[in-house]
């Protein structure tokens, strides 16, 4: 079967530009064609951050540097931007043209650390991934080629210190706010999290405590997984998989009760800590049941998810388990590698004691609308997916929450969906917009 | 000469065809006579940021054709702009009181073994896929740096294509690495419009060819007083709509650096004559622009008319403006002639223009000739700019020039740069309809957004004063063209 896209919904290898822009005073140094951070800019990410979109550092590649190579090109970009860019971290990412004609970017990157510049280098060709294979690399490389180096300390573990690696930076448009969430909750239940990315964080300096966590957790379904490999292997740090994103009081509490047991943190501290975040949540649930249950003009009563593995299997549970809205098809559009997919299946497969939902695989987003658009359920349905689904939620009278890239109809600044906060800002939003659509 | 030939299937790129270039820093009228000298050469930067690309260009005016579908030949991540295309196209068909629709663009998604056995096969399995869903009109097949690279024959798959499907199957070159001037896909776009879609004229028609974006309707008003019809290309046309542009009675363009290839193609291959003159920006070139159009329409009687009665309209307004706007400093950035163009409307307002960062320049367009050339006309008319910089989008010397200019007020044409005026504090005007300016009533129109922005202060004053810069205080004292190498400007002195 060929693998087209329609309507894509993630970026190719490169894309990880917006990962690095992420790290707080972080600056891409892009060697590739004149035209691809713009580009990525223009699908992942409303704003350039400190330093993203126009600011990006690039060779813009041409035609000389693709029949002689591109290495002095690259070696005068670097040094204008070790010489202009006011940044703490510099990280040189290849493109489609320097990786297929084989520019040595490794050794013009050595030449430079050899010259105690914190700048490291990763080889993201476009066609060689996508951005959510990618960010893998790139935390592989600024562990390797930064952190090795100039973490202060590697042995000393610091009780109680946890590395969070989450869902990708901007491919995640509510990254900002799941993190700051994440963050809040592990600090309820006595640890201290580096969360490495966005404004929660403290940049280099943080990354370079990465070795001393007492152990790593990774909220995803399967990107970070290698970051929490590498780093077990290297620094002897064990790692907390949650595999999607928790969403609402029943995953969000199940998230903290196994990273405590998984953990040295005091399990009645962290009890209470529960606890009391359940008696806020489910106050507003309670306190608007009677909305749900008697709206009688019509709530939306299926779902569809077009989202990646994490946010689907986490929003599916949520919204089966505690709105009482009903999965339809589910699709997942981040090319999940092979190795991963039984495993989100079985998450489906028991989505609640008494419900199994369908799930399929697939990037390409055309497809997906005529699927749907062939199997139109009867029920008023919620799709929860993205700026492409626009004439699709109209054509079929349903309720559109764009949630994956492109978002595009929406701005986001720290608004987030994981958590007890975040259970309750996606209930705000969906019937936000579901009454947004009666006169 | 001509430089449309319609044998080839890739247009040669600005810089090999015009003798375009990216880097100049120096005055206007030093940049006009080196380029009437034959005497202009790129200067290359040694450190740069990132830019466009040919194929976001080509994109840009294919993928609003109302109904084609477009087959981007490349990996995943070339396919980054197809949203934000597909947003401008369904913004424009709103405006434009047109029935929604979704673009219909389509990757090949080319992976890592396809860069060693080629694609072909995944572009024929992509074309067909395309055609069965979107069952268009007409495909057009944009190619990537990846595709170009392997050496995929896109050119022999698009004919064949062409003959299964019954339907043209167009190939558009625009390799990004191909040129350093992203307008170059334009050309690109268009070469594979006139080689592919247009037909040869069977009669003459009144209408009028208009190569736009998909700005507002300014031209079928004055049009249909001289008895024409305006006929907007390229964005939201049909395919047979453009199979007749052949046909036209003559041919505007909103922009040169847009239209120029196409403008001149229609002439040269179909005689369908160009207006050439300075663009209808300013009076002095919106004079000489509705003359150039009464000549060729056969209508200067009517013309002379209309612009006694605009100007009528016009001018006591205008001159209340000038009185507000006298003394007003202004910095300047955005594309080749729509830059000129708005420095001849500032100009025109009594602004006093301290500097432009234009994106590109070319020494000639495709006509060859020199009327056209609006930088010329506008030195000639409002006398030089100094601090004129020829800079393909490179914030970090735009940053410097402002923090040392520091004008009163800086205009961008272009996304990713006002936000460098304004965490200066400096207000920043983007205008993003190139038709809001156009004529006598866009100097009122433009006057008006000016007079908005200067007095809209409190958003910038403050985002100043919390902002962080990402450019190092070393780089903030150096010249600013310390990273512009090569000889550009050596001859004009």
């Amino acid at each position: 079967m060929s693998k087209l896209i329609e309507q894509p919904r993630y970026s190719c290898a490169l894309g990880v530009q917006q990962s690095v822009i992420a790290i707080n005073r972080a600056v891409p140094i892009v060697h590739a064609g004149p035209g691809c951070s713009t580009k990525i800019h223009s699908l992942l990410g409303q704003g350039e951050g400190y330093a993203g979109g126009s600011t990006i550092p690039c060779t813009n590649s041409s035609e000389s540097e693709i029949v002689f190579g591109g290495e002095r090109k690259l070696r005068g970009v670097i040094e204008g931007a070790l010489k202009v860019i006011d940044a703490d971290l510099y990280v040189v990412l290849t493109g489609c043209t320097s990786d297929i004609v084989g520019d040595d970017v490794g050794q013009v990157t050595r030449d430079f650390q050899d010259l105690g510049k914190p700048i490291v280098y990763a080889e993201t060709g476009g066609f060689k991934s996508n951005n959510y294979v990618s960010h893998d690399l790139i935390i592989k490389a600024v562990i390797e080629q930064f952190v090795d180096k100039y973490a202060p300390s590697k042995d000393e573990k610091i009780p109680g210190l946890v590395n969070l690696f989450a869902t990708i930076p901007y491919q995640d448009p509510y990254w900002i706010g799941n993190l700051q969430e994440l963050k809040r909750l592990l600090e309820g239940i006595g640890l201290k999290a580096n969360v490495l990315f966005g404004p929660e964080s403290g940049g280099a300096p943080e990354w370079l405590t990465i070795p001393q966590a007492e152990f790593n957790i990774v909220v995803s379904a399967w990107p970070g997984l290698k970051s929490a490999e590498l780093l077990q292997r290297k620094y002897d740090t064990p790692f907390y998989h949650f595999p999607y994103l928790p969403v609402g009081g029943i995953e969000s509490s199940r998230f903290l009760r196994g990273v405590t047991d998984f953990s040295s943190v005091n399990r009645e501290q962290a009890e209470a800590f529960i606890l009391s975040e359940e008696k806020k949540f489910y106050s507003h649930i309670e306190r608007t049941a009677d909305f749900m249950l008697e709206f009688r003009y019509g709530l939306p009563r299926v779902f569809y998810t077009i989202l990646d593995a994490t946010y689907a299997v986490g929003f599916a549970k949520y919204l089966l388990n505690e709105l009482g809205i009903l999965p339809a098809e589910q699709y997942i559009v981040d090319n999940t590698p092979e190795e991963y997919r039984e495993s989100i299946r079985e998450q489906f497969r028991t989505i609640s004691e008494r419900r199994s939902a369908s799930v399929e695989f697939t990037e390409d987003g055309g497809g997906i609308q005529e699927d749907i658009r062939k199997n139109q359920l009867k029920q008023r349905s919620l799709i929860l997916g993205s700026g492409w689904e626009r004439d699709l939620a109209n054509e079929i009278g349903a309720d559109l929450l764009p949630v994956s890239v492109p978002v595009t109809y929406r701005l986001i600044l720290n608004c987030g969906y994981a958590g007890y906060n975040g259970g309750l800002r996606l209930v705000e939003d969906i019937y936000d917009r579901v009454l947004g659509t009666y006169r | 000469m001509s430089k449309v030939n319609l044998n080839a299937s890739e247009v040669q790129v600005r810089e090999q065809r015009l003798g375009s270039i990216t880097g100049f820093a120096g005055t206007a009228a030093g940049l006009v006579s080196c380029s009437n000298a034959g005497g202009l050469q790129d200067a290359s930067r040694s450190f740069s940021q990132c830019m466009g690309c040919s194929s976001g260009n080509a994109f840009c005016q294919l993928s609003m054709i109302t109904d084609a579908a477009m087959v981007n030949h490349a990996p995943v991540g070339c396919a980054g702009d197809f949203f934000g295309f597909n947003f401008v196209y369904r913004v424009g068909q709103m405006e434009r009181k047109l029935p929604a629709a979704i673009g219909r663009y389509f990757n090949t998604n080319i992976e890592e073994m396809d860069t060693i056995f080629g694609a072909v096969r995944k572009l024929e399995d992509t074309i067909k896929l395309a055609f069965e869903r979107a069952k268009p009109n007409a495909i057009f097949v944009t190619t990537s740096c990846a595709s170009g690279i392997i050496g995929d024959d896109v050119e022999s798959v698009t004919n064949r294509m062409t003959k299964e499907l019954g339907i043209p199957v167009v190939s558009c070159f625009c390799e990004g690495f191909k040129s350093k001037i992203w307008t170059s896909g334009f050309d690109s776009a268009y070469h594979s419009i006139v080689r592919k879609i247009v037909k040869p004229p069977e009669k003459k028609t009144n209408k009028v060819n208009i190569i736009n974006f998909w700005g507002s309707d300014v031209f079928s008003g004055l049009l249909n007083k001289l008895g024409y019809e305006a006929d907007y290309i390229v964005p939201f046309s049909t395919v047979a709509q453009l199979e007749k542009i052949s046909e036209a009675a003559a041919t505007i363009q909103i922009c040169p650096t847009l239209g120029t290839y196409l403008g001149a193609a229609l002439e040269q291959v179909y005689g369908v004559p160009e207006i050439k003159a300075p663009l209808a920006y300013g009076l002095a070139g919106t004079d000489a622009w509705m003359r150039e159009l009464g000549r060729v329409l056969n209508r200067e009687q009517e013309v002379e008319e209309i612009i006694r009665e605009e100007k009528a309209a016009v001018l006591p307004k205008l001159e209340e403006y000038r009185a507000k706007l006298a003394g007003t400093t202004c910095y300047l950035t955005a594309g080749s002639a729509h830059g000129h163009a708005l420095i001849a409307l500032l100009r025109e307002l009594g602004i006093d223009v301290q500097g432009a960062a234009i994106f590109h320049h070319d020494p000639v367009y495709d006509n060859g000739d020199p009327a056209a050339d609006m930088l010329d006309h506008t030195v000639k008319t409002y006398g030089d700019i100094q601090n004129y910089n020829v800079c393909n989008k490179q914030a970090y010397e735009l940053v410097n020039i402002l923090n040392r200019v520091r004008p009163d007020l800086m205009i961008a044409r272009h996304g990713g740069m006002t936000l460098w005026g304004a965490k200066l504090g400096i207000p920043t005007l983007l205008i993003g309809d190139e038709h809001f300016s156009w004529g006598y009533q866009g100097l009122l129109n433009y006057a008006e957004r000016i007079l908005e922005t200067l007095d809209n202060k409190e958003f910038v004053t403050n985002l100043a004063k919390h902002s962080s810069m990402p450019y190092t205080k070393w780089w903030m004292e150096q010249n600013p063209y310390t990273f512009l190498g090569g000889n550009s400007h050596v001859k004009a002195y």
